[in-house]
């Protein structure tokens, strides 16, 4: 069927680079000349450029950089600066946090302080790019939505590397930085913690995650369906339903019986996304603080399936003598 | 009738692709068709063959029913029913019922003279799919391969499949499928919020357009990929992550069968290494 399917642009325009909409920007304005890119053109908006940077973009950069260098310098001085060494190993190598006899307190910068010290930084970073967002929106007179689905993924870090630490009261526990090295630390946490599969919030949390990759791919085909009427300018579409909205909806009805419209599909693709690191967030933070082992939670509430006792019967500890709340490595 | 307000009008006859006239009505507000008829029957019978695996096993509980496939003595050939049969012919209804979702899919696409985008996005599901239950087991030499029918089973299957590499995390193509994971969650998340943010704005404020769109996104990122592009970049992201999941399970057994941490050797013990000090 040699119809044209609307996936990579055939024919590039080009007219005037845009400089954007006028917004109040304090003592910056727009950086940056704009310029074309055709391979970009070829997907997307071929104009590159201006960017805003501001004070808070700044010194969000400033911060992740410092942040940047601590990791990396970190992990070459592991390798005893051996150039060589640093790129082979690269992805294996890692800034680790603090031994778990530490606790809370301050370590030594050789033993996990410098761990402590890139945190810091990165979510300074992070949460200065977290303001940038918000004060942009507001200076361009659109809606905060972008600074609060951002502030859910920062839910998530800040579990991760800051609030279970603190409540588990051992930075030890937190991931490393590394590649490899926090992949491993996933899988160290779900063996010490029962198999995480079982975490109810893991569970719901994953099916946000799979639930946001099947609506993008829904929300993208029928855009690109109904491309031939305009589908793609959903905010006029939204204001004023056309026949793209219209035949993207009645697809859905007719398949499953029924349908968004074209803001309410915005709606579930924002909840979906936030909702995976919201509820990922909470299945972390019950891990170890209010269970234990998340297996022996599921045989207690009747969720793990039985299977043939193939080794014979082993009674469930947490049945008899209930589970002792120490954290683990908590520093009495 | 359950029609909404401008429904009446794209009613029309036209699009199918097996049966013409026959099945070309709605039921409600869904759609038929010949494939609507056909997947029925096949989803009629898998739920059917689901409740009695259900019945023959030891709980009703939701969470642990499970129907698994048949041992792995057994092969490529038919179990009894009892003993992985029912689960061979559950999949065999599965694949006939989401390939006749996909065909209605193209009916109704057709009929609204829409593209074929979706039916095409949703094949690649079909892929990963057909690839764990189907793929797999053929070039691994048994059905038992692939993943039982239950809610908890089936992540008891992925546990114990990962375990079996000693560490899956450090399977390539699945470093590839959770990276595509997690950017098309973070697009999606990006794409919600501009879309809302532009048509709900600060109070006071009128709705906005792709000048504010694209003027935000200069402004915070330095680039726009407009309200065409984000959506063709969305759909690639996801067929991606779904592509590169079927492929990193089939990968795993039929092409690699140690640990996925010692497929990083190659690169550990590259020649060039030896121009350094190690």
């Amino acid at each position: 069927m040699p119809e044209y399917q609307n996936i990579f642009t055939r024919v590039q325009i080009r007219g005037p680079l845009h400089e954007g909409v006028p917004a109040p920007s304090g003592a910056w304005g727009r950086q940056g000349k704009p310029f074309f890119s055709y391979l970009l053109g070829q997907i997307g908006n071929a104009q590159v450029g201006p960017i805003y940077l501001g004070s808070l973009g700044v010194a969000s950069i400033i911060c992740f950089v410092v942040a940047f260098e601590i990791i990396g310098l970190n992990m070459w001085a592991s390798v005893n600066w051996n150039p060589i060494r640093f790129v082979r190993d690269l992805p294996w190598l890692a800034l680790e946090p603090p031994a778990p006899a530490y606790g809370l307190s301050l370590p030594p910068l050789q033993h996990g302080g410098w761990w402590l010290l890139a945190g810091l930084f990165l979510t300074t970073s992070l949460v200065l790019w977290w303001a940038r967002i918000y004060r942009r929106s507001r200076q361009l007179g659109i809606g905060t939505h972008t600074a609060w689905a951002f502030a859910s993924a920062i839910w998530l870090f800040l579990v991760l590397g800051f609030i279970r630490p603190l409540l588990m009261g051992s930075w030890g526990e937190a991931p490393p930085f590394g590649i490899f090295p926090h992949l491993d630390w996933t899988v160290s946490f779900s063996l010490r913690y029962g198999n995480l599969y079982y975490d109810p919030f893991h569970m719901l949390s994953i099916v946000f995650l799979y639930g946001s990759v099947l609506l993008f791919a829904m929300h993208g085909a029928t855009i690109l369906a109904v491309s031939r009427f305009g589908g793609e300018r959903e905010a006029e579409q939204i204001v004023d339903r056309g026949t793209a909205s219209e035949r993207a909806a009645l697809f859905w009805r007719w398949t499953m019986g029924f349908n968004a419209t074209m803001e309410s599909i915005h709606r579930w693709a924002w909840w979906f996304a936030v909702l995976t690191t919201l509820t990922g967030g909470i299945g972390i933070l019950l891990t170890g603080t209010v269970v234990d082992n998340w297996f022996l939670w599921a045989v207690k509430h009747h969720v793990a399936p039985p299977y043939p006792h193939v080794y014979g019967h082993v009674p469930n500890p947490t049945a008899t003598t209930g589970i002792s709340t120490t954290g683990a490595g908590a520093n009495q | 009738m359950a029609m909404l307000s401008f429904e009446r009008k794209y009613r029309v006859r036209g699009g199918t692709l097996l049966g013409g006239d026959l099945f070309d009505f709605w039921v409600g507000p869904f759609y038929v068709g010949f494939f609507g008829v056909v997947g029925g029957f096949f989803t009629l019978l898998g739920t059917a063959l689901i409740i009695w695996g259900a019945a023959i096993g030891p709980t009703w509980n939701i969470w642990e029913i499970n129907i698994a496939p048949p041992n792995l003595s057994y092969g490529l050939g038919f179990a009894p029913l009892a003993h992985g049969g029912l689960w061979q012919i559950i999949t065999i209804c599965a694949v006939g019922s989401f390939g006749s979702w996909a065909l209605r899919e193209v009916e109704i696409s057709r009929k609204l003279g829409i593209g074929l985008h979706v039916p095409a996005a949703f094949s690649v599901a079909i892929f990963a799919y057909v690839s764990l239950e189907v793929i797999r087991p053929l070039l691994m030499g048994a059905w038992g391969v692939g993943f039982p029918y239950g809610i908890m089973s089936h992540l008891d299957w992925v546990s114990n499949t990962g375990y079996n590499y000693i560490n899956f995390e450090y399977n390539p193509m699945h470093m590839v499928a959770v990276t595509l994971f997690f950017t098309t969650t973070f697009a999606l998340a990006l794409h919600g919020s501009l879309v809302l943010g532009a048509v709900n704005p600060a109070k006071g404020e009128t709705a906005k357009f792709t000048e504010h769109e694209d003027t935000f996104f200069r402004d915070f990122i330095g680039y726009s990929i407009g309200t065409l592009g984000i959506h063709r970049l969305g759909l690639f992201l996801a067929l991606g992550a779904g592509f590169a999941s079927a492929a990193c399970i089939l990968i795993s057994g039929p092409f690699w069968t140690q640990g996925w941490p010692a497929w990083w050797g190659w690169w550990l013990h590259l020649p060039i290494w030896q121009f350094g000090g190690h």
